[in-house]
């Protein structure tokens, strides 16, 4: 009997652990914030959000069968990235501009270097930052409660204060997924206790700009300090960048070190935009920004490997 | 809390249960016996019979054909009949003394071999080690009395018996610490007084309370044996990792466990040099589980070395259904894959595993995704992603740049990828072709 079996090395088990669970898992972490998103500003948002996800999933598809790759519209990145387009959206786009933000974000930013694994810039921030570029009009422009009204950050960089526990819960004018500091935070910890995202980036983001802005808040004699940091950290697309796309996979960087030097490099970005800026925004910006460094500061972080210089013991 | 550990790792499904309760069962082989004369890291062993010859249980076979090299033993009583290539579990063809099994086990009197340890030397202790052909059991193979006599015998300051067996599904060391604690602990302190200045630390993983109990309340008070409870984590039994865990000593390829004063050894090993000298017996016999969801009745057995791997199978009851389309020689995560079951029992087998799915072939690679899980597992700190990356490119000086020659083969890596890439894999053979460059 010298039947021969299926041969391959070790080792021979495999975690559960798959691409597709994985984005499934950073979809579910999303599903507070669109819920928030759906309820806050109605069925627009829903029909954004059905229209962005069902175009980057056609590009997907559609690219992939004309570079005559195997689709992989299965492993759910796709879907992903479409909701993270439609909650970086404000309510009020119409329905064709997430399709021409998909049509970029699928084609340009992510199939054309080679598909997953392979953009060096998060495709849904790729888009978004394209989309605010060409169409910066109806980006910009934020209705709530049918008055058009300027989100609580511009509201605050014009000198004037907002109500924090709205820009908490996330009943303030703003993009579809972030205005709820509450519901992104749920989803983070279900990130975070999961292990899908590893704490380094958001937690050394978070944190600086924490710093920073105390710092800045101290410094330039700010009413009410403590307020103005509650408010810079619950307003704009801080929450949702820094646990949702600084945390992308592809784009951040695998060593640990440069985990922690990509989410202080952010921060300080993201305080520059913000303080110093034109605009009240400036999460975004720092993101795609960032990803561009981190082949360099991979380069700079590689770990330093078991035993390295380790001596003999005498 | 407080455990002693490494950094990195895994927590693979761990499969004990299925054969940690089951007592050791002894197996007389009735089929013919196989003795590849590699069975161990180093030279092969010279055969000392020629066809024709009759045998018995414990009579040396083959010498040891050099300084790194080992004996081998018959572990049954017979005519030779052929000395041969043989396929061994590898799947390669191996030179084999091939016995005739009488099924009459008629042994040699081992007590001729015996000296009252009193009138021991530690270097008498080293003869019997090797007289008795012991090699490290956990399936590297090096001869364990090359491993006893270092050079700086007198920095030797830890033994550490590796009782973590933190590959899954694996649950010999386990019997054996629980069914024969005296000796273990009598072969350890053999062990020991080889060196001044040594202690004796039998580390445990913390899921195995009932062998630390034991072992415990057998050592009692002591100041030079212990034991020593380690965190559940694969590959914590590790050469590198238990050093690490056990002593905060690091050590890197290039070096011996030695050079930081550790020697490390398996628990069979540790028995066998009881064995050897206390009892005169020489290794013949070793503990192999074997287990798994294809197994009918998975099972801790005392197997003569030299059996048909067939017969422990059918000691085990057979299988489940068809044969199953992962047979695997050791552990999930390290062992190898074995092409055939008509093939021997070796020193190094500590486990034959047989799984009903092959979740390997049935997943498919994708795309690295970048998300630095294997980094993040990588005892040796490397960047696995990285790495295979290079080996795939072939590019050997970039590789060994980035630290490709620390790694030990644990798999941690491949096992996380979501990706599914056969990271460990390519990096394990990028490795081989650096050092085969290297001896050339
Ligand atoms: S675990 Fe796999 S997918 Fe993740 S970084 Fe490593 S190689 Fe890439
Ligand atoms: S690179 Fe080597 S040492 Fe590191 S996890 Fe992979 S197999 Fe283990």
């Amino acid at each position: 009997m010298s039947e021969l079996m299926n041969v391959s090395s070790s080792p021979h088990v495999r975690s559960k652990d798959s691409t597709s669970r994985i984005m499934l898992d950073v979809i579910i972490a999303l599903l507070p914030a669109t819920g928030v998103g759906i309820y806050n500003f109605g069925f627009k948002a829903f029909l954004i959000i059905a229209v962005t996800i069902a175009s980057s999933v056609g590009f997907e598809y559609l690219s992939c069968v004309l570079m005559k790759k195997k689709p992989t519209t299965r492993d759910l990145s796709a879907v992903l990235t479409g909701l993270l387009l439609a909650l970086n959206l404000s309510p009020d786009v119409p329905l064709w501009l997430p399709i021409i933000g998909a049509a970029f974000g699928i084609i340009i930013v992510k199939q054309v270097f080679g598909g997953l694994g392979q953009n060096f810039m998060n495709p849904a921030l790729g888009a978004r930052c394209f989309l605010l570029l060409s169409f910066t009009g109806q980006m910009t422009s934020f209705t709530y409660d049918s008055v058009t009204g300027a989100t609580p950050l511009a509201v605050i960089k014009a000198g004037e204060s907002a109500d924090l526990t709205k820009m908490f819960i996330g009943t303030i004018p703003g993009t579809i997924g972030e205005t709820s500091a509450a519901a992104l935070l749920i989803g983070a910890a279900y990130l975070l206790t999961k292990r899908i995202i590893s704490p380094r980036i958001p937690f050394m983001y978070i944190g600086v700009f924490t710093v920073l802005i105390a710092i800045y808040a101290l410094a330039t004699g700010v009413a009410d300090p403590l307020y103005f940091v509650g408010e810079e950290l619950c307003g704009g697309g801080l929450m949702l960048g820094a646990f949702f796309m600084a945390t992308d996979y592809v784009t951040s960087p695998i060593t640990p070190n440069g985990k922690l030097i990509f989410g202080a490099m952010l921060a300080i970005l993201t305080f520059l935009f913000r303080m110093f800026g034109s605009s009240a925004e400036g999460v975004s910006y720092a993101i795609i920004i960032c990803n561009l460094f981190v082949p360099l500061i991979e380069r700079f972080t590689v770990p330093t490997s078991f035993g390295k210089g380790a001596v003999k013991y005498e | 809390m407080g455990l002693l550990t490494f950094k990195g790792g895994i927590h693979p499904f761990e499969g004990k249960e299925m054969s940690m309760d089951k007592q050791v069962v002894e197996l007389w082989p009735t089929g013919e016996m196989v003795y590849p004369l590699s069975q161990h890291i180093g030279a092969p062993a010279k055969p000392l019979v020629k066809k024709g010859d009759r045998v018995l249980r414990g009579q040396k076979i083959a010498e040891a054909g050099g300084f790194i090299s080992a004996h081998i033993h018959s572990s049954c009583s017979g005519t030779v009949k052929a000395i041969e290539t043989r396929r061994t579990s590898g799947g390669n063809m191996v030179m084999s003394i091939v016995v005739d099994n009488d099924g009459q086990f008629e042994t040699v009197d081992f007590s001729q071999n015996l000296k009252p340890l009193d009138t021991l030397y530690t270097d008498d202790v080293r003869e019997m080690i090797k007289e008795a052909g012991i090699v490290g059991m956990g399936g590297a193979g090096f001869p364990t009395n090359v491993k006893y006599s270092p050079k700086n015998e007198n920095d030797i300051d830890h033994i550490i018996v590796n009782g973590a067996e933190c590959e899954p599904y694996l649950t010999s060391d386990y019997r054996r610490m629980v069914e024969e604690p005296d000796k273990l602990i009598a072969g350890l302190t053999i062990a020991v007084n080889l060196f001044p200045k040594a202690k004796g630390i039998i580390a445990i993983e913390d899921n195995k309370p009932e062998a630390i109990r034991i072992l415990r309340e057998k050592i009692g008070k002591s100041d030079k044996l212990s034991v020593n409870v380690m965190k559940t984590k694969y590959p914590q039994g590790g050469e590198r990792s238990i050093i690490y865990a056990n002593t905060g000593r690091t050590l890197n390829s290039s070096m011996l466990p030695a050079d930081v004063g550790c020697i490390v050894s398996n628990v069979d090993t540790i028995i066998a040099i009881y064995e050897a000298v206390c009892e005169g017996k020489p290794l013949m016999e070793r503990i192999v589980t074997v287990t798994g969801d294809a197994i009918a009745n998975p099972i801790n057995l005392k197997v003569p070395i030299g059996t048909n791997c067939n017969e422990l199978i059918k000691a085990a009851g057979g299988f489940l259904g068809d044969i199953p389309p992962k047979i695997i020689a050791g552990g999930p995560m390290m062992g190898r894959n074995m092409v055939s079951l008509d093939v021997p029992t070796v020193k190094g087998l500590s486990a034959i595993l047989c799984l009903s799915e092959d979740v390997v072939s049935a997943s498919e690679t994708t795309n690295c995704i970048r998300c630095g899980k294997c980094v993040e597992v990588c005892p040796s700190r490397l960047m696995p992603a990285e790495l295979a990356t290079i080996g795939e490119h072939h590019d050997t000086d970039k590789f060994k740049k980035l630290d490709g020659m620390e790694c030990v083969e644990c798999g941690c890596c491949s096992y996380v990828c979501p990706a599914k890439r056969h990271l460990a894999q390519t990096i394990a053979s990028t490795r081989k072709q650096i050092l085969a460059m290297g001896k050339k």
